[in-house]
């Protein structure tokens, strides 16, 4: 099995026991660096599949909670190349299968041969780049395929019905279908019109579908989970981390358990 | 920085870019440029470039930017000789006088073209960033002027050092947003205007200042700025007897340097543009981009970055809010790698100091970024006696006295002698 397909396999796994899958999302370090990998495997026991937010300056795509994340993360050196020193020491203590989110210069820094050679060492399955269109990603995915890592694609609302297929069919592991026309965070709640949305997406993937933005209740998760295979949960996750909260009990009740 | 470029590969790309054949359809000038965007923006930079294709070079958008131009900026700007610099220096100095455009400076070319574009896209707002000012200031005219509702993002460090800019801007009609993220300068009021933008992608429009960002931003702003060389090539010729030995302008995100040197790119015109040098060369302490950064993507472009070896960009610093910004226009990062411009820096220190020589020799208080320029062509001048000289005077400096009343006057005895 690819590690790519290691994500689908974990979604799917989801679907069969009758439940939507729960794909957490934390920034890497956050809130204190020498928690991260515990704090990694409290989530990876509940979660699916667990999406791992690289900190970066400049988070262009990302609202006020994961900004402070990752500014903090970084004021308190968080790096990439650390990150992956971290992975390393935690090797075969993780199931859930690993999705890096990273804004692509960080990436470009680090160099994408290498990159693919870390990420398959430190069992990452694969990533997100939201500011890599699909346009300007082939450097990147010809190296992450050559070690069968995927590259997550995300879809909006605003996406037209022809790239949606074209990105559709061009994801691996996942499609992320974005709930809404904004940046992660949002406090707005779920737009009326989602099913119609995620039943779109649905169709035009292969792949299952996971929507993420905007997801902070288990009424979100289940709403989601009526049209979509599985629901990410970053902002709202990354708050009860901050508070200092035990994140299991939050993410459990997200799945109504 | 040839390295980026193989040998042959140099002069193919500055061919092509004398020949107007760049950026290719994909955005890129060379390696650099490109969309770095997120996927809910695609669309609407894609309907952003098929507006710019339909109506940029269309006969009636061009009679209606060219009479806003011409009636309401007031172009052509002068071009201004400066006899006592000249005789001072050693040289033949002149100025293109951005800073007696509309709203004082040339940021106005760019907003009112783009104003004018919103309005034919059918847009319902404007959104955009500043970081002197200069731009917001600007864009809230031109917003007035085309009737469109305006919001301009501006960092809350340049906000308080920028504040005769702010209430220009409000009393113009714009909404001001204070940007706290970040390093609340203009790198930071970009990230909060693209967040704005991705909340309405259809119904706003975001009217970017300078030639930075994705594709089409940095050919869009270059087509709206270079009336700026295309009139100093011609006043040249008229008034001061030939074309410049060298030609130099500041460089933030390089929007004035782009509109002055492109149209001198294929004459034998040494061009060089100039970073804010700060207060030292080390990272954090300057802006001096092209200077001292690597390659990178940042806000949507790959270009050349002040970056630390993990890919985060670094703040920066310079006494001038325009140019206080860590990257640079794609194409100037490409103008660098095949070596027809020269990119050099200016440390805050020359900056004030040629600001004050300007004001005393020739009754101009030029902008804080623009002194950048006159300060390397000061020097320029010391080290090649004798050759006509042309500064792009991108802006006036009365939106820099909150910060120049920080400093006393130095040269007072010197403009009574």
């Amino acid at each position: 099995m690819q590690a790519h397909e290691r994500i689908t396999a974990a979604i799917d796994a989801a679907t069969q026991s009758g439940r939507p899958a729960l794909v957490p999302f934390i920034t890497a370090g956050y809130p204190k660096p020498d928690d991260f990998i515990r704090t990694l495997k409290a989530i990876a026991a509940v979660g699916d599949v667990v999406e791992l937010g690289i900190p970066f300056s400049d988070p262009m795509a990302d609202g006020m909670t994961i900004q402070r994340s990752s500014f903090e993360a970084l004021q308190q050196g968080v790096s990439l190349k650390w990150i992956f020193e971290q992975l390393d020491s935690a090797s075969g203590e993780i199931d859930a299968p690993l999705v890096m989110m990273s804004y692509l210069n960080p990436l470009l820094a680090f160099g994408y041969d290498k990159l693919a050679d870390r990420a398959l060492a430190a069992g990452v399955c694969g990533f997100i780049v939201p500011d890599l269109p699909l346009e300007e990603s082939a450097d990147l995915r010809a190296a992450l395929e050559v070690n069968g890592l995927g590259l997550v694609q995300l879809v909006t609302p605003a996406t037209p019905e022809r790239r949606l297929q074209t990105l559709c069919e061009a994801s691996r592991g996942f499609v992320y279908a974005v709930t809404i026309t904004g940046i992660t965070g949002g406090a707005a709640g779920l737009p009326a019109d989602l099913a119609d949305y995620l039943d779109k997406v649905a169709r035009l993937s292969s792949l299952p579908v996971c929507a993420g933005f905007g997801i902070r209740a288990r009424e979100d998760v289940a709403a989601v989970g009526r049209h979509a295979a599985g629901a990410v949960v970053g902002s709202a996750l990354v708050e009860v981390l901050e508070r200092g909260d035990d994140p299991q009990p939050y993410l459990r009740s997200l799945l109504g358990q | 920085m040839s390295a980026l470029l193989q040998a042959g590969e140099a002069s193919a790309l500055l061919d092509a870019a004398i020949r107007g054949e760049l950026p290719d359809e994909r955005g890129r000038f060379g390696p650099f440029g490109g969309r770095y965007v997120p996927e809910t923006l695609v669309p609407a930079f894609e309907r952003l470039e098929d507006g710019v294709r339909e109506h940029l070079h269309d006969a009636a958008f061009q009679a209606e930017f060219q009479k806003e131009l011409r009636e309401w900026v007031g172009r052509p700007t002068a071009l201004t000789y400066a006899p006592r610099l000249s005789e001072s220096w050693g040289a033949d100095v002149w100025l293109k006088r951005e800073d007696l455009a509309h709203t004082g400076a040339h940021k106005i070319n760019n907003a009112i073209g783009q104003a004018i574009l919103a309005k034919r896209l059918g847009a319902r707002r404007v959104i955009a960033e500043t970081g002197a000012g200069q731009h917001g200031v600007a864009s809230a005219a031109a917003c007035a002027r085309v009737g469109l509702p305006c919001s301009v993002y501006m960092g809350a460090v340049d906000m308080e050092r920028q504040s005769p800019n702010v209430d220009r801007m409000r009393r113009l009609g714009a909404e001001v947003v204070a940007v706290e993220s970040g390093d609340k300068t203009l790198r930071a009021a970009i990230d909060e205007a693209l967040r704005t933008w991705v909340t309405d992608p259809e119904g706003i429009y975001y009217l970017l200042g300078s030639a930075v960002g994705a594709h089409p931003y940095p050919y869009l702003v270059r087509e709206l700025q270079l009336v700026i060389g295309q009139e100093a090539r011609q006043q040249m010729i008229d008034l001061a007897g030939g074309l410049p030995d060298v030609a130099f302008a500041c460089v933030g995100g390089g929007s004035n340097a782009i509109g002055l040197f492109y149209p001198l790119l294929g004459d034998d015109i040494e061009l060089i543009g100039v970073e804010a040098g700060g207060t030292g060369s080390g990272l954090g302490q300057n802006a001096a981009t092209l200077a001292t950064g690597t390659p990178g993507v940042l806000q949507g472009s790959y270009t050349i970055i002040l970056q630390d070896d993990d890919g985060q960009v670094q703040e920066t610093h310079s006494i001038s809010a325009g140019l206080d910004y860590s990257g640079v226009g794609p194409e100037h990062a490409l103008l660098q790698a095949t070596g027809r411009v020269h990119y050099i820096s200016a440390s805050d220190d020359e900056a004030l100091e040629a600001l004050e020589e300007l004001c005393a020799s020739e009754g101009i208080l030029t902008a804080l970024e623009t002194s950048h320029a006159f300060a390397a062509a000061k020097k320029y001048a010391g080290e090649h006696p004798g050759r006509r000289i042309l500064i792009g005077n991108s802006g006036r400096g009365d939106k820099d006295m909150p910060t120049l009343t920080r400093y006393p006057a130095r040269t007072r005895s010197h403009a009574g002698a």
